[in-house]
């Protein structure tokens, strides 16, 4: 079943201007406000700090090494706040995929299922 | 209220990946018949909105940030089970790009963020809501009751955050309990404010677009979409 996507943004134009503000806000909150936020611990890290236990996080290797943007840093970026930004929009792309992702595979299974039902049943059919 | 690597013994964080593992088949079973036409955009977007929402540490009392959660946000415009896969969704991006939460902690981070402070509180919140509507309304009820309920959304999940590091001998209960549910109550107001004023400005835009408002559309346009 093929997707008729002008049709689909002509009928729906409100919905899709929408999503595209939205779009838009979280890329400039991502781009634009997230390398001015709070560098403060935040309440999980503040407790580990004050209660001592911090040091458990610390002296643990990581179970994942590979991650490319620690701590929302962009590698090879010196300005921090730009590297921050860059982070903050690959993030928010990456983010808008991998859901649209999960979205599509609980589609595909819903097809699957549909599809398999009635000749689950043959007995049903007229 | 990412809990890095070290932090959970492994009994605590395999009991809660089994768990969370467990939720997340079946979110994806239950939103199966719903996801039709043009929700999955949506889903797509409110994940990236909550992703870039939860970069932005807003400073709290002594030294200490907090940042918005999201989850009864995506519960609410999305529905709850909608809501929790784009939770585990933005915490998988976070644990695998960003080292942000640790990956022997997924589990607990979803079961903390997206079970407690997503289906738990969501479901909460419908229970005191449903009866709330009949007496001042649907549109004052959904928002009277998110206000409160997003702010019970972060302190369930730092109690149940501060449960798991004392079943996991890393820390007694009675020290970090009060200290996690105390911090987080000042940041759980910063999530009632966030949580309610995005909820306004949908619900003046595109109510058809929440899923938790089960009062009638608002202005005229927004069911123009759905005519065609």
């Amino acid at each position: 079943m093929a997707i008729d996507i002008k049709k689909n943004l002509r009928e729906n134009k409100g919905l899709w201007v929408f999503l595209g503000v939205m779009l838009v806000v979280a890329i400039l909150l991502g781009v634009f406000v997230a390398p001015w936020a709070s560098s403060s611990p935040d309440g999980l890290e503040k407790v580990a700090k004050d209660k001592g236990f911090m040091k458990k996080a610390e002296e643990e290797k990581p179970a994942w090494k590979h991650s490319p943007m620690k701590d929302y840093a962009f590698p090879g970026v010196k300005s921090e706040k730009a590297s921050t930004g860059i982070s903050g929009l690959v993030g928010v792309l990456i983010t808008m995929a991998a859901a649209t992702a999960i979205g599509l595979l609980a589609l595909g299974l819903n097809r699957l299922h549909k599809r398999k039902a009635p000749t689950g049943g043959p007995a049903d059919a007229p | 209220m990412h809990i890095p690597d070290g932090f959970l013994d492994p009994k605590t964080w395999g009991t809660l990946y089994g768990v969370s593992g467990g939720t997340t088949a079946f979110a994806l079973y239950k939103v199966r018949d719903r996801l039709e036409g043009n929700k999955i955009p949506l889903l797509g977007i409110t994940a990236a909105f909550i992703f870039a929402a939860q970069m932005l540490n807003f400073p709290v009392a002594g030294g200490t940030s907090g940042h918005f959660l999201g989850a009864m946000l995506a519960c609410v415009l999305l529905g709850p089970f909608e809501g929790f896969l784009v939770m585990v969704t933005v915490l998988i991006v976070q644990c695998f790009f960003f080292a942000d939460g640790g990956l022997t902690a997924l589990g607990a981070n979803i079961f903390n963020m997206g079970i407690v402070g997503g289906l738990l509180s969501y479901y909460l919140m419908v229970l005191v809501k449903a009866p709330l509507s009949r007496w001042i309304g649907e549109k004052k009820a959904l928002l009277s009751s998110v206000a409160v309920f997003s702010w019970v959304s972060v302190v369930l999940a730092s109690a149940a955050c501060a449960t798991e590091l004392a079943i996991s001998g890393t820390v007694p209960f009675h020290v970090t309990f009060p200290a996690m549910v105390g911090v987080h109550s000042l940041i759980g107001i910063g999530e009632a404010i966030i949580t309610t004023g995005a909820l306004v400005v949908v619900l003046q835009s595109r109510p058809d677009l929440v899923d938790a408002y089960k009062g009638p559309a608002l202005s005229p346009s927004a069911t123009a979409g759905e005519v065609a």
